[in-house]
């Protein structure tokens, strides 16, 4: 129950071939994100998934039943969508009340659930109003509202944060990631956002002009990425690659270490630098350093490390933490 | 216009249209209510004398007044109707991609574009004559009488003409309207599980309300003065079966000479119009709001 299997699927739109083929078995009760950049071919996974789109190719499998053929509405899941395209005329109640009501459920059950929803969300006061009255968080909360009544095998979520100014992504992801633990319902998520991605996901599929480019869970991608794209996309800021003599020195095409993996001192190292940007965060100082013979590199000191534009710094990698790729940018174990 | 002194120029500067658009307004008004209380006949010319409330008395006690008042409704009613409904129903239609999209909408359109004459006398002609008509010949073609249109149901056939032209209308109000749609929106009352028909119901037609609202609106203004269909195909008749209120002053007027009678005729139209508006504006210009 709640378990969804892609077995080969594809998608084709037109002579434009946007998943060449895919298979992805996503547990019950997961919390599975799918992230990549923007054209990747997430969202369409996605719609696949939902059926707003028919595959190309391939079998998709929910809940233990072949649902490649079903319309949306017979697969059981719910999404929430980017829009929230929540139903500008009807108030929430009946935007939340809608599945159930399509579903043909009777009034006092209908109003139970409602009620609940509301509960859940904190939506209780706003039951009354129309959409345009909520600000973007409650919005947010109505679409799920909606999503949950129907209490599907799977929700799905297409960028449902991207609407929100920052701090309320914040929130709204800590309640998302809260409701999962209450609900215990699988859930997969899209977005272009590493950081939802990793603080959210019991397992991350990162995905690459269609392709699936690795599963695992967020520090199983954060420690051991099995090419660069993965490598390069998981982290924050981005892994620094080197190429050249001094990845041959450690018997790779290119190496990747962390910013965050780089020693720093002022008097001696394995690279010498000269500062350019720090971006002070308080906790951390995100320096941007143009290494001799290597290009810019990015690099993570505490808060308090004393360097200013223009000084003279060495980097040294911390020992085991240096990540090493061949020549098609695949990991070397 | 934030200061006083360019909202005063502001002022100024509109002062002489605004005037002259009043006397536009004021003066036929004042002359059409000013001969409505006169004796005029254009056969006695220079005998013009003082009639007091006569004029208004027998035209509304005249049968052909009442006949008019229906005729005028059923024909804003009748044509509301067909082009509300068969404008949603053409602009989903519409909406759908196909082959040959942009020339059928143009087909669609060019009705519209059609000046009311000569899209009545095509229809008479060519379509409802009963000997030569499009549909006669369907109808000997399977063996039925042909029908008279014109004759046998005036107001129905007036009403048809006048629903043809005006149905691109709606339906390109509408359509422009349906493709406002948010196709999230679509998307999520599908995995909602709403069926097509409920997705029409609950989605669509809630965010035609506003269009459907301004084809009602801008339609009824027109359709109450409907008149070159009418004079060029029944000429109001058979008897005054087909004579709305526009016409039966015309015909006061041009036809009896009477224009002392047909002034009063016309106020009593401005009267009703202003009714219709007061209540339509109370029904639905509510949804026109917010």
């Amino acid at each position: 129950m709640g378990s969804i299997t892609l077995n080969s699927v594809s998608k084709v739109f037109g002579a434009h071939t946007v998943i060449p083929s895919i298979d992805l078995k996503i547990d019950e009760g997961e919390f599975v994100v799918f992230v990549g950049p923007s054209g990747c071919g997430k969202s369409t996974l996605l719609r696949l998934i939902a059926g707003l789109e028919d595959v190309s190719g391939g079998k998709i499998v929910i809940d233990g039943k072949d649902a490649t053929e079903l319309p949306p509405a017979k697969r059981r899941l719910s999404m929430v969508f980017q829009s929230y395209a929540l139903y500008p005329h009807m108030s929430v109640r009946s935007n939340i009340a809608f599945p159930l009501k399509m579903a043909g459920e009777d009034t006092s059950v209908i109003d139970k659930k409602v009620a609940d929803a509301a509960r859940v969300l904190n939506l209780t006061d706003y039951l009354d109003r129309k959409p345009r009255q909520l600000s973007g968080g409650q919005r947010q909360r109505v679409a799920i509202g909606r999503a949950i009544v129907r209490q599907p095998v799977a929700f799905l979520f297409d960028e449902p944060l991207s609407n929100l100014d920052a701090a309320l992504r914040v929130n709204m992801r800590l309640e998302i990631s809260q409701l999962h633990q209450q609900l215990k319902t699988t859930m997969v998520y899209v977005t272009h956002d590493q950081v939802e991605a990793m603080t959210m996901a019991d397992k991350i599929v990162v995905l690459n002009r269609g392709n699936v480019e690795q599963v695992g869970s967020p520090l199983d991608l954060y420690h051991r990425p099995d090419n660069l794209f993965v490598a390069g996309f998981i982290g924050s800021p981005k892994m620094n690659f080197i190429t050249g003599d001094i990845a041959k020195g450690y018997g790779a095409h290119t190496i990747g270490v962390r910013p965050e993996h780089l020693d720093l001192s002022t008097s001696a190292g394995a690279w010498r630098g000269t500062v350019g940007v720090a971006e002070h965060l308080g906790s951390d100082t995100f320096l941007h350093i143009a290494v001799d013979k290597v290009g810019t590199m990015t690099a993570r000191v505490g808060g308090d490390f004393p360097v200013r534009h223009g000084d003279q710094v060495y980097l040294s990698p911390q020992e085991g933490r240096v990540h090493r790729f061949d020549e098609t940018g695949l990991a070397i174990r | 216009m934030a200061t006083l002194h360019t909202r005063s120029a502001a002022r100024a500067m509109m002062a002489p249209s605004v005037l002259l658009l009043l006397a536009w307004m004021v003066v036929p008004l004042a002359m059409t209510i000013y001969f409505s209380f006169l004796r005029y006949n254009l056969l006695m010319p220079g005998m013009e004398e003082w009639a007091g409330f006569s004029n208004y008395r027998y035209f509304l006690t005249d049968p052909a007044f009442f006949q008019a008042l229906f005729n005028t409704l059923a024909i804003v009613l009748g044509v509301l109707l067909i082009t509300v409904i068969g404008g949603i129903a053409l602009a989903i239609l519409l909406d759908q991609p196909m082959f040959g999209q942009g020339i059928v909408r143009i087909l669609v359109i060019a009705p519209f574009l059609i000046m009311p004459t000569v899209a009545a006398l095509v229809w008479k002609n060519m379509f409802m004559n009963p000997v030569n008509g499009l549909f006669a010949h369907l109808a000997k073609a399977v063996g039925l009488q042909p029908y008279d249109f014109l004759n046998n149901s005036p107001l129905m056939s007036i009403i048809v003409i006048v629903a043809w032209q005006w149905l691109p209308f709606a339906t390109l109000i509408l359509l422009t309207a349906l493709q406002s749609l948010d196709e999230e929106q679509k998307e999520a009352a599908q995995m909602d599980g709403a069926g097509a028909w409920s997705r029409f119901i609950y989605l669509t037609l809630p965010h035609l309300s506003r269009a459907i609202t301004v084809v009602i609106l801008i339609q009824t203004i027109f359709l109450l003065s409907v008149f070159a269909e009418i004079l060029v195909t029944t000429n109001g008749g058979p008897g005054t079966q087909s004579t709305n209120l526009t016409f039966l002053v015309y015909a006061q007027a041009l036809l009896q000479f009477d224009v002392g009678g047909a002034s009063a005729g016309g106020i009593i139209a401005v009267i009703l119009a202003n009714i219709v508006a007061f209540f339509l504006m109370r029904m639905i210009g509510k949804t026109l709001e917010a």
